[in-house]
């Protein structure tokens, strides 16, 4: 940083180094915004719902830290818990990946559900989880889903599903295709029972996600700024899809060609929600 | 088309070149009047036994080839040849006319259909016009529009699938080519009328499934039904595209592996050599396994159909419990 000068601006080679040596910090106080490069203060951060104050990029939630920033406290509880993924197709390497991703997560798959109270309002809620393997939708993250919404009609709650996914798991290979029918047909039953379904769709919700249940909610709310759409980065890609407009599959596109209700960012999120609840709840009430 | 070189797969090219050897002893037979029956017959079970022996040996990949092979029939030769009469219908209502889904109304033997299927095309400006049997949100639109035409006359549904994938083009993503697909896979499960579907090439995917939810599921012998094309795995999960013999390996996508994951109800056995070596039989042998099928169905009501169609696909997927036993459901 020796080449600063009082009214000088850094050279583009000590900004490099500049945030090198932030990057080389110890891990837990300091995280870079990968969108404005803003070095954030990680206590900072937290307490803005893991939102950066300078350009509003909404980091990628875990989905525990997802379900302490919207739900009551305390009134998680979780359900399907004893659901494993299975290797069906005897993918190659697929055991070694899951224990990989299961490791790094801390969590058993992809996919989070449970029973919750959101501003005492009591709900079934599920939270993907995009640090499992890019939130790919397998056997158990449909099972999850579906269980999740046959819970909800079981017990008339309303649904509100945080989505992200990269797409289907490819190691399940057909079986994760059907995912994409067995859930959507779950919401068809939510849909016969008159129980309010909330979809949020987080960064990124893409492929067989987006095309069946995220897809599929009496309201759709994105956060901004999230990569919504339904050929995944890499298949568009392949297919060498060409001349994409600027802002093409983000959260702003979708509203734009009004694919879904609403942006709300994070802070606003919780009650956002709590209002959404307390016009279909009583419509649910109802079906008592 | 025929014997352009382009149109002929690797591990066809042996039989086609002792096919060509035969016809030319026949010719010669007729041009000069020596009698070479002999030589004929001996070719002739020559060649049968060198097609059973390739035919009985094929990889995933060779099938892949197969279900995309340029002379494999496509949806409006079926239903040519499997309807004693049928009549197309058109559009959404809502945007236009997907010329790469395409629908209508038709009868075989004793039953009244409502049929939609992708339609690929035959030669570069056809195909250019079928959108390769990619369909836009659109089209299925259009299906799920005739689907529920079907419904109101308590007519069967029939689903023809052959596409690589949905259209991922700027203006399906515009127009909603998820909520399109997703809405098709809802409203499929609560359908009270009978529906089947046969996958006749390419199973591609949310494309393949946006009019894939059935009653029964029936497979011809040499489609495929995949996630994802094997070239896309092999790019995506093992980083290189060359690597797509293995992908098609791993990804299990023949009829077999179908059938064998509890996916489809039944394959339905082509000819010899494939599909396109002898179309009427193969259309043949699908109109009456959708007969069969329809027969069996007529037995239920409406509710019953949909709650048997609802429970198919809930029950899919394969995971353990924590007690770590597995469970197939």
């Amino acid at each position: 940083m020796a080449n600063t000068g009082w009214f000088g601006r850094k050279s583009k080679n000590a900004r490099k180094i500049a945030r090198q040596t932030v990057d080389a910090l110890p891990d837990g106080l300091w995280t870079k915004c990968p969108k404005c490069n803003e070095i954030l203060f990680n206590k900072e951060l937290e307490k803005n719902l893991r939102v950066c104050g300078k350009c509003n990029y909404h980091f990628k939630l875990s989905a525990y830290d997802r379900l302490v920033f919207t739900v009551d406290d305390g009134s998680f509880e979780e359900f399907a818990t004893e659901l494993r993924t299975a290797n069906p197709l005897n993918f190659p390497k697929y055991e070694a990946k899951l224990a990989e991703y299961r490791e790094k997560s801390g969590l058993d798959e992809s996919m989070v559900v449970g029973r919750a109270k959101l501003a005492e309002i009591p709900i079934v809620i599920g939270v993907a989880e995009f640090g499992f393997l890019g939130a790919s939708m397998g056997s158990v993250y449909g099972e999850k889903v579906t269980r999740a919404m046959e819970t909800a009609v079981a017990e008339k709650k309303p649904l509100i599903m945080f989505c992200s996914s990269g797409g289907a798991r490819m190691h399940e290979g057909i079986l994760s295709l059907m995912q994409m029918a067995k859930t959507s047909a779950a919401v068809a039953r939510m849909n016969q029972a008159g129980l309010p379904y909330i979809c949020v769709l987080t960064d990124p919700t893409t492929a067989g996600v987006h095309a069946s249940f995220a897809s599929l909610g009496d309201v759709i709310i994105a956060e901004p700024g999230a990569l919504i759409g339904f050929a995944g980065a890499r298949v568009a890609t392949q297919a060498g899809l060409i001349n994409r407009p600027p802002n093409f599959q983000t959260s702003e596109f979708q509203l734009e060609h009004g694919m879904i209700d609403m942006i709300v960012p994070r802070r606003e999120m919780k009650s956002t929600l709590t209002k959404l609840l307390q016009f279909g709840y009583r419509e649910a009430a109802n079906v008592i | 088309m025929s014997s352009s070189p382009l149109n002929i797969l690797d591990f066809e090219k042996p039989i086609l070149e002792l096919e060509a050897q035969i016809a030319e002893i026949k010719r010669l037979t007729a041009e000069e009047g020596t009698d070479r029956s002999a030589e004929i017959t001996a070719l002739e079970e020559h060649r049968d036994r060198l097609m059973a022996q390739i035919f009985s040996n094929l990889s995933p990949w060779d099938r892949t080839l197969l279900a995309r092979h340029p002379k494999r029939p496509y949806t409006l030769d079926y239903v040519r040849l499997m309807f004693d009469d049928y009549m197309e219908l058109h559009g959404d209502r809502l945007f236009s006319d997907d010329k790469a889904m395409i629908g209508g109304i038709g009868v075989m033997g004793n039953h009244q259909m409502l049929w939609v299927g992708q339609q690929k095309g035959r030669d570069l400006k056809d195909r250019q016009f079928r959108n390769f049997g990619s369909a836009k949100p659109e089209g299925y639109r259009k299906a799920m529009r005739l689907m529920k035409l079907a419904e109101k006359f308590h007519r069967p549904i029939l689903c023809l699938v052959d596409t690589p994938a949905a259209d991922c083009s700027v203006g399906a993503e515009e127009r909603g080519i998820s909520e399109a697909i997703a809405r098709n896979l809802m409203e499929m499960s609560t359908l009270e009328v009978p529906v089947i579907v046969a996958i006749l090439g390419e199973g591609g995917s949310g494309g393949a499934l946006g009019i894939g939810v059935g009653n029964r599921v029936i497979m011809l012998e040499n489609a495929i039904y995949s996630v994802i094309p094997p070239e896309g795995c092999a790019a995506i999960l093992f980083r290189d595209p060359n690597r797509k013999i293995e992908a098609a390996e791993a990804l299990k996508i023949t009829s077999q592996h179908a059938l064998e994951l509890g996916v489809i109800d039944e394959v339905v056995p082509e000819p010899l050599g494939g599909a396109h070596r002898n179309v009427e039989q193969t259309a043949k042998a699908l109109r009456e396994t959708i007969i069969r099928h329809l027969n069996e169905l007529s037995t239920l009501t409406g509710p019953e159909l949909a709650a048997q169609r609802y429970d198919k696909f809930r029950n899919m997927g394969t995971f353990l419990c924590e007690e770590l036993t597995a469970v197939t459901e």
